[in-house]
């Protein structure tokens, strides 16, 4: 519907880890996603905000193909990761979704032990050659996820029985155990405390430049705090893409700024 | 502009603006009489410059907790934070403005009789009026988020740095030429050095006001002469 002007697109990024160009997602006659365009790059964390059915969550599942699943859903245009289509018939989506790994809204880890959350998806990959291999790899995984050092004496503990903000690390550290080079969160702190929340967004921090990481969140502080680039979505339009710094002190958009003043609706 | 979908916190932005609002036509007064004072070497007039000065001061203080009420409650973003962090720089810079007016006043007993003749002494009013409406008009742009507004005044302080410099040759000149005027000449100057700062502050309104209702920050502007120190 609406092509990408330079206004909307504001932001150039030099090397794009994933890109989208004029996507559009259906879920039966409905669309929810209206040509969106944007580059994801490795240096920076990128936030997505907007209202509720704005389209923010759809369109981050588009990145590792998780709308495969929802069988009304239709996806249009062109995603890439490192210039690949991920979406041509080739592409192997248990492959890609190693890569483009996922964090969502709740925690939801394995009914298995904290050791076994971690090495599930390593095993299946064929990461790990021996025990041995196996050991590094989760405590690498753990450690990275900030979690190791809460957990380390017990690791054959149930992961369900962690708190909640731990599960959601221990998510993390799951996603991290395969080597994606993408991250995609989902709300990842919805359910969680602030200080859970905190220890969540400190994590994102060290993670920023080893992993391209996309965040959904409904709480523009969070945006605020844990990302460089913001992007908001209105109406499944990608509204407007821009430095965080700029998007929450001077943004282009009218629509963009009274979303993020409160004076949305 | 729309309004917030939480009311309250329209509220406490018209609150801050309109305290603003009583400040800058408080700090407007204070000029205006500071100089009526001078000119009619009215004593009365200007110890009541001085005391309103407290109000000022009382005002910014509330703003200045205002302010960091509604960042720490209201989270503001965008074109409000820049409204709220403006209003915090613009107080404390009016608060200066009045100290200023309250300067002259305090000067009026001090420059005696005697030097109604003085020719400086006519030229001040007029300084004094440049510099007051300049002060009317930042804040004008203020509630009214007026960026050319904010432009003009900006433009204007030319106006009173030329004022400055012709009241400070002049006076030299009287010092030079009669020595006995040394005194009065002193507290004269004060007071044109004066009314010049309130016109620099004015303008630093305006530019705040500018950033605040634009997001763009002025390009640094060629001052001229601000200081002409000669002889």
């Amino acid at each position: 519907m609406t092509p990408m002007t330079e206004e909307q697109h504001n932001l150039a990024v030099d090397n794009p880890k994933m890109t989208a160009r004029d996507v559009k997602v259906f879920y039966g006659p409905k669309q929810a996603i209206k040509g969106v365009s944007i580059d994801v790059d490795m240096d920076h964390v990128t936030a997505f905000i907007g209202p509720s059915g704005c389209g923010k969550s759809t369109f981050l599942r588009t990145l590792n193909r998780m709308n495969d699943t929802v069988a009304s859903a239709r996806v249009e245009g062109a995603i890439t990761l490192d210039g690949e289509d991920i979406y041509a018939p080739s592409m192997d989506v248990v492959q890609l979704r190693a890569r483009v790994g996922m964090v969502f809204q709740k925690p939801n880890p394995f009914p298995k032990s904290i050791y076994e959350n971690i090495a599930y998806g390593p095993r299946i990959h064929g990461l790990a050659a021996s025990k041995a291999d196996m050991d590094v790899i989760v405590e690498k995984s753990l450690r990275r996820a900030g979690l190791w050092e809460e957990v380390k004496d017990r690791l054959q503990d149930s992961g369900t029985a962690l708190s909640g903000g731990q599960q959601q690390r221990l998510c993390i550290g799951r996603a991290i155990a395969v080597e994606p080079e993408v991250i995609l969160m989902d709300e990842p702190c919805s359910a969680l405390d602030p200080i859970a929340t905190a220890k969540i967004e400190e994590l994102i921090h060290e993670l920023r430049g080893r992993y391209a990481i996309v965040i959904v969140t409904h709480n523009m502080q969070q945006a605020a705090r844990v990302s460089q680039r913001t992007a908001f979505f209105h109406l499944g339009e990608l509204v407007e893409y821009g430095v965080t710094s700029e998007i929450f002190t001077n943004p282009r958009q009218e629509r963009t700024k009274d979303y993020i003043t409160g004076r949305y609706g | 502009m729309a309004e917030h979908t939480i009311k309250a916190f329209d509220e406490d932005i018209d609150r801050l603006r309109g305290l603003i609002a009583e400040m800058g036509g408080r700090a407007e007064a204070a000029i205006e009489n500071a100089m009526l004072a001078l000119q009619r070497h009215d004593k009365v007039l200007a110890a009541e410059v001085v005391a309103d000065d407290k109000r000022i001061d009382a005002i910014e203080a509330e703003v200045e907790k205002m302010v960091v009420e509604v960042i720490a409650l209201r989270a503001p973003m965008a074109n409000d934070l820049r409204d709220v962090v403006a209003a915090l720089k613009i107080v404390s810079v009016v608060e200066r403005i009045g100290d200023y007016a309250k300067n002259i006043a305090k000067r009026v007993p001090l420059v005696a009789t005697n030097t109604r003749t003085l020719e400086p002494i006519s030229l001040l009013p007029s300084m004094g009026q440049v510099a007051g409406e300049m002060v009317h008009d930042a804040l004008n742009a203020f509630a009214a988020r007026d960026p050319d507004l904010a432009l003009a005044v900006v433009e204007r302080d030319t106006v009173v740095d030329d004022f400055y410099n012709s009241v400070f040759r002049t006076l030299v000149t009287y010092m030079v030429e009669n020595p006995k005027t040394i005194s009065e000449c002193a507290h004269l100057l004060f007071i044109a050095k004066n009314i010049e700062r309130i016109g620099d502050h004015a303008t630093n309104v305006a530019e705040m006001v500018y950033y605040a209702a634009t997001g763009n920050t002025l390009p640094d502007r060629d001052r001229g002469a601000d200081i002409q120190v000669e002889d």
